[in-house]
């Protein structure tokens, strides 16, 4: 080996399409699961979650009028990116977790896989969450899901990678965009990922990914008016009732899971009914 | 002629002037029928609705049957509905085929009804399938006959098949021949122009055209008259009054059969068009059996007990 | 002489309305202890007086419907529940005239809207939900649905019996028994229909019925027996609610305010959307939270509209709730008058020009005339927050992206209207309109088949259709 100096990354936040620093200036330590110093990523204030959703509300309209297809393909493309780097999130799980080869790597292969499930519900949640409703009348009454519109998400510690995208893809296959908070002890597999997205054809703002405290950022989240839903999968229960008090300022829908599933889907999509005359 | 300076005979100022309408929604216009139908008419309102009921019937008889005495006897109910009640009023007019206008003219004076005018169905009644020339003598006869009404037909081909100008000139040319000695009432035939759409395009071409009623159907097609089809033409006289400040009259015939009808009538004329229509003069109902029922309601309200039919007379 | 509609009353011999009332417990009427009248809005008349259910009384009807649900209820099969709900749909259709006749006395609402809408409405929602009683594996709400327990439900004022089929239909078809408060102001048709409960043997303590005003109802959201909320109400009381159960693990459905836009395009069929627009804000005297009290008319139409729209309004029949030929009775409360007067009086404030036809308001009781406000803009405070009664704001639009903009500039998202003959346009205009119920070319329709909800601070869940069965079923959200 030669006495080469590695060229480290710089972990910094995903907002918008781009790679900004805190606006705080603020970093924290990230170890390794030896106590070693691993990274700085940025501790994110209240004012990058207020970029990230100002960024989430403009994607919102284009993305949700997306065809379904469109966006099940998009999600296929973040899938086939992550498979692509998949030794090196492999390789970040591991550093930071300590965690085994297998197990980082089942994580990843993992992930990969969920980002195809929920890629290929996109077009498929409204033939069966949404309805034909025979009134009693001369009416074409319809019930189709739509996106709620922003939703901030807390994402768990742990599987900081496989949590992520477990709250990423349900949220943003129906159209919703997102600002999810990464895992705080293991915040790098993350803003990797933000670099899956940045080349996957994702449009800007669709996903925002911050890094930090939850305790610090999710109660902002909670009390932020331009954010229509939460998933707070990744926040300690102890503070569960505090977002949903300060959450019902706006009457936001906030919602926890315990794994993926395709309600992760229908929890984050409003239904809409629509009436028709019939008539010549 | 003018056309109230709303077109100016081409074909291309008539597409202009009928394009320009808006549509009709079906849905829509049959809920507000249907909602105007529960309107409940009592007691005073009633009464009165009644005798302007009868006031309006233009009482019918097209039949291939029809004979003279026949027609003199539907005259003698004209002048005098109940026999037995001076009170009842004379009915609108009398409506007979040509060949029956002059026996109907000259029953009804000689029985002190000379205020009761005969209308004749012309223009090849009921289908119009005929020349306009044949109209034009099929008008003029009955004109010359004494019919002071004409209830022309549209050529409903030639409506269905955008030939507008066509029917627009037809409905022209009746009126020039009617001139000042009868007044033009239109009927579409609303059952085969089918869409409200439709009725409220022809209410518009025929009234520029210089028609005094609009008249939804002849009788022999079903449906005719409904409430909402009674309504769309209701809305185009009370538009077309803003326009041109004149007012053209309505004529629904066909299916209007009992009292409750005729009334719904009435509260479709007044909470559309409004008051000024409530009259012999801008409303008329095309009736046979309409007038008995109409009878034996009065009597109802009057002796406080249900009637017979045995008591009004058949014809 | 004109033709004027001769007075035409509907007959109140036909209902029986007792002195005083108490709740309805465990399948008996038990007497209050407190008792405050309810009255007629039309003419003032104290009709009864209702108990007020403070803890106790709440208490022994939580307890009585956590029995039914443990030892009867949660035993029935979805057959034999589905016979019950079919049984008081027929019911409420037998005596559907009492029914309407109390309604209007107690609400104030005409007698045409109750008898054609409201009771007609209520009996269909018991119909529609007795057959999903045992069809409730294949509404796609999971495998083995099972219910939450033990439902309170608290309703409002502008349609009591229908708002209380909405609750009821469901929570009993889904296998909940149920404590509901009806709305203080309108509790009459509530009691009645615990007499329906009874004729149709539904078993003691599947529903029970608390009277009194916002202390009951805290009480319920607050009681620890009880595992579902489900409220429609204001959006101000929603929060409180949504707020008050935070920290426990009731499931919560909330059905809330709206400022509807209804949105005029210039090829729509004037006449028909005239009517609409009349429905959409002057059925049931505006009292509806879907009203489309914001009117959006397109530029090039907007002086014809409004000149229709006005002459149309002059045919509004404004009178006494029972006669059968009125259109717009009485505003069902002193404070809800007080209130739109205020709201009225801000528009005057801000600029907007008031526009209302000549009517004659009886003397007694509370009325407000039919009311326009045209020159108002998506800035003034009539054209933001809920005024819940008759008056419409009317604002322009010069392109559908603009009409859409506006429409949604509003943090509810209840419902909305769209007007106008080309198919493909309104269709975009209800793709891209943020709210769980559209009309196009129509405006105010219910079905129990067809789910009603909104989006943003319009509320949680949707009530109705297969949609609104989630809402009383476990772990359909899959938390």
């Amino acid at each position: 080996m030669s006495n080469r100096i590695d060229v480290k990354k710089t972990y910094k936040l995903f907002i918008n399409g781009s790679f900004p620093r805190s606006e705080s200036g603020r970093t924290y330590e990230v170890k390794t699961s030896k106590g070693a110093f691993l990274a700085n990523p940025c501790l994110a204030s209240r004012k990058d979650l207020r970029e990230a959703v100002v960024a989430a509300r403009s994607a919102h309209n284009g993305w949700s009028k997306a065809t379904a297809y469109n966006r099940g393909q998009i999600l296929y493309r973040i899938a086939e990116m992550l498979q692509a780097r998949t030794s090196e999130f492999i390789e970040e799980i591991m550093i930071t977790t300590g965690a085994t080869k297998v197990k980082a790597e089942k994580e990843v292969l993992q992930a990969v896989d969920t980002l195809v499930w929920f890629a290929g519900w996109s077009d498929k949640i409204s033939s069966l969450t949404g309805s034909n409703n025979p009134v009693a009348g001369p009416f074409y009454n319809f019930t189709i899901p739509e996106s709620m519109g922003v939703v901030a998400a807390v994402a768990p510690e742990n599987p900081s990678l496989l949590g992520l995208i477990e709250s990423i893809a349900p949220i943003i296959t129906s159209g919703n965009t997102v600002i999810i908070l990464a895992s705080t002890k293991a915040p790098l597999s993350a803003m990797s990922f933000a670099e899956v997205l940045a080349t996957s054809d994702l449009p800007a703002g669709v996903v925002n990914i911050l890094t930090g405290k939850k305790d610090e950022i999710a109660p902002w989240m909670a009390s932020h008016m331009d954010i229509d839903a939460m998933d707070i999968s990744g926040l300690s229960s102890k503070l569960t009732a505090e977002i949903k008090v300060a959450g019902a300022e706006n009457l936001k829908r906030v919602h926890s899971f315990k794994r993926a599933s395709a309600h992760r889907i229908t929890a984050f999509t409003e239904s809409k009914t629509i009436w028709h005359t019939i008539g010549v | 002629m003018n056309f109230y300076g709303l077109v100016d005979g081409s074909e291309a100022s008539l597409k202009t002037y009928l394009n320009k309408l808006s549509g009709v929604d079906q849905v829509g216009a049959n809920a507000r029928a249907a909602m105007l139908a529960t309107r409940s008419v009592k007691t005073t309102s009633k009464r009165w609705a009644i005798d302007t009921a009868i006031s309006m019937v233009d009482l019918t008889t097209l039949e291939g049957a029809d004979t003279v005495g026949k027609v003199q006897a539907l005259c003698t109910k004209a002048v005098r509905p109940d026999p037995t009640d001076s009170s009842v009023p004379s009915v609108g007019a009398i409506c007979v085929y040509n060949d029956m206008v002059g026996v109907a003219r000259k029953h009804l004076d000689l029985i002190g009804g000379k205020h009761v005018p005969v209308a004749a169905v012309s223009t090849a009644f009921p289908s119009g399938r005929a020349s306009i020339a044949v109209k034009v003598l099929d008008t003029q006869d009955a004109i010359d006959a004494g019919a002071s009404e004409i209830d022309m037909v549209i050529d409903r081909g030639a409506f269905l098949e955008g030939r507008l100008i066509d029917v627009f000139n037809e409905i022209v040319t009746i009126r020039q021949v009617c001139g000042e000695k009868a007044h033009l009432k239109v009927i579409f035939e609303t059952g085969e122009l089918v869409t409200y759409d439709n009725v409220r395009k022809a209410s518009f071409l025929a009234m520029a055209a210089g028609a005094d009623f609009i008249k939804t159907s002849t009788g022999k097609v079903a449906p005719a008259a409904t409430a909402p089809v009674v309504l769309v033409m209701l809305e185009a006289v009370r538009d077309f009054y803003e326009m041109t400040q004149k007012r053209i009259g309505v004529k629904p015939a066909g299916g209007i059969r009992n009292t409750k009808d005729a009334i719904k009538q009435l509260v479709l004329v007044k909470e559309t068009a409004g008051e000024e229509w409530l009259n012999s003069k801008l409303f008329r109902i095309g009736a046979s059996a309409l007038l008995n029922d109409l009878l034996m309601q009065r009597i109802k309200m009057d002796n406080g007990y249900y009637a017979s039919p045995t008591y009004v007379s058949v014809d | 002489m004109s033709f004027e509609y001769a007075p035409a009353p509907e007959s109140r011999a036909i209902t029986n309305i007792k002195p005083k009332y108490g709740h309805f417990i465990g399948g008996k009427f038990v007497t209050g202890s407190k008792h405050f009248p309810t009255i007629n809005p039309a003419t003032e008349e104290i009709l009864s007086q209702i108990a007020l259910a403070g803890k106790s009384e709440v208490d022994a009807a939580v307890k009585a419907a956590r029995k039914a649900y443990n030892s009867t209820w949660s035993k029935t099969s979805g057959k034999e529940r589905g016979k019950y709900l079919f049984r008081i749909a027929r019911i409420l259709q037998e005596r559907a005239r009492e029914f309407a006749v109390l309604e209007t006395l107690d609400n104030g609402k005409p007698i045409r809207e109750s008898r054609d809408t409201d009771i007609p409405l209520a009996a269909a929602h018991f119909f529609y939900h007795a057959g999903w009683a045992d069809k409730l594996e294949y509404a796609g709400l999971g495998s083995f649905p099972k219910p939450l327990g033990v439902a309170g439900q608290i309703i409002p004022w502008n349609f009591p019996l229908l708002m209380l089929a909405w609750k009821v239909a469901p929570a009993l078809a889904t296998g909940n028994t149920v404590v509901l408060k009806p709305a203080e102001s309108t509790s009459l048709t509530a009691l009645l229909f615990a007499e329906v409960c009874q004729q149709a043997e539904l078993p003691a303590g599947v529903v029970n019925i608390v009277t009194g005003d916002g202390s009951t109802g805290a009480l319920i959201v607050n009681h620890p027996g009880i595992d579902k909320i489900a409220f429609t109400g204001s959006t101000e009381v929603g929060k409180i609610i949504a707020r008050s159960v935070a920290p426990t693990k009731k499931s919560v459905t909330l059905e809330l305010g709206g400022k509807g836009a209804n949105i005029v395009f210039e090829d729509a069929a004037i006449d028909e959307t005239v009517e609409g627009i009349i429905d959409g804000i002057f059925f049931n005297q505006g009292h509806v939270c879907c009203a489309g009290s914001r009117l959006l008319l397109q530029e090039n139409v907007a002086e014809e509209v409004l000149h229709k729209l006005k002459k149309r309004m002059e045919k509004i029949r404004v009178g006494d709730p029972l006669d059968k030929n009125t259109d717009v009775g009485a505003i069902n409360s002193k404070e809800q008058l007080a209130k739109i007067v205020e709201l009225a009086k801000v528009g005057d404030d801000e600029g907007g020009q008031r526009w209302s036809p000549a009517c004659d308001l009886p003397k007694k009781g509370y009325w407000f005339a039919p009311t326009i406000f045209t020159g108002v803009t998506s800035a003034h405070r009539i054209a933001r927050e809920e005024i819940f009664g008759p008056v419409l704001s009317v604002l322009t639009f010069r392109t559908p992206q603009e009409a859409i903009e506006k429409a949604n500039n509003t943090p509810f998202g209840l419902s909305a209207g769209v007007w106008g003959e080309k198919g493909s346009r309104t269709l975009w205009a209800a793709q891209h309109l943020r709210a769980g119920v559209i009309w196009t070319n129509s405006f105010n329709k219910f079905d129990p088949t067809s789910p009603f909800g909104g989006y943003k601070e319009s509320g949680w869940g949707r009530e109705g259709g297969r949609h609104g069965l989630a809402a009383y079923l476990k772990g359909v959200a899959g938390e």
